[in-house]
């Protein structure tokens, strides 16, 4: 029951994310969906990654994502309402999308488990990130720091002298 | 139903085909260069639910988790980068509409 609910959450905020005309309505309801994507991971026994994506997606992207749509629109305009352009073949793609992902679903015979019990994750996971997996870590923090640079050199205005 | 069944694998899978096939909806329907990043990140949200669907029910270990960890800093620096640069656009055309932004093409 529970279960259900958060997928309706999920999807139909989705649904509004893609199709509102207010910019704001939008952002707003990707809220819902990022908080009901960290409700499947909890059933998922996804704990760890359940509170990051609360943490960095909803505490993070959708924060900056916010500042984005107040820094480049003016609030009471009307170019805070956003037009959707190419609808048509916009809904033909969605559709061919939908169709080829359910078919491959459907018509996979996946390879599948027993259900493992749900146990916490994040000792675990501490203890890849510093044995079998150092190396990708180390360079995606790299990476976190040159795309925070590179995104002030980009944002800031020049000032001539 | 099988889309309300939280024990089973092709619940995950409908859920996440959904979400990327609405995001990709969003990145080719929309002229706000804001709105088409939300559609990314749609888009990244559903491959993290199929990668984190993976890890627990098939291969019953935590690598697909680590690498949804991996997809969740990039999403941050996409994001962080895509908004500076949207922010360069407003600056200098005085608008953010995807199709209007096109002094590359003649």
């Amino acid at each position: 029951m529970i279960f259900a609910g958060i997928v309706l959450v999920t999807l139909a905020s989705a649904f509004v994310v893609v199709t509102a005309q207010n910019l704001v309505r939008s952002a707003f309801a990707l809220l819902f969906t990022l908080a009901g994507v960290a409700a499947l991971y909890v059933y998922l026994a996804a704990d760890f990654l359940a509170a990051t994506q609360i943490i960095i997606y909803v505490g993070g992207i959708l924060v900056l994502i916010l500042f984005g749509v107040m820094l480049t629109s003016k609030i009471v305009s009307v170019e805070l309402y956003q037009g959707s352009a190419r609808v048509g073949r916009s809904v033909l793609l969605f559709g061919g999308l939908l169709f080829v992902l359910f078919s491959v679903i459907f018509n996979t015979r996946w390879l599948t488990r027993g259900v493992p019990e749900m146990k916490p994750t994040t000792r675990e996971i501490g203890r890849l990130f510093m044995t079998d997996f150092i190396l990708p870590f180390e360079v995606v923090s790299v990476l976190l720091l040159a795309a925070l640079i590179g995104a002030v050199l980009i944002a800031r205005r020049e000032v001539r002298k | 139903m099988n889309l309300f069944d939280p024990a089973s694998l092709n619940s995950y899978l409908i859920i996440a085909a959904v979400l990327f096939s609405l995001g990709a909806y969003a990145i080719v329907s929309r002229r706000n260069a804001v709105s088409v990043l939300m559609g990314i990140e749609l888009v990244l949200n559903a491959t993290n639910v199929n990668l984190v669907a993976f890890s627990r029910f098939s291969t019953a270990d935590l690598r697909g988790q680590l690498f949804a960890v991996f997809v969740i800093i990039l999403a941050a620096a996409e994001a962080a980068v895509a908004l500076a640069i949207i922010l360069a656009i407003y600056h200098n055309f005085q608008t953010i509409d995807v199709n209007e932004i096109d002094s590359l093409r003649d």
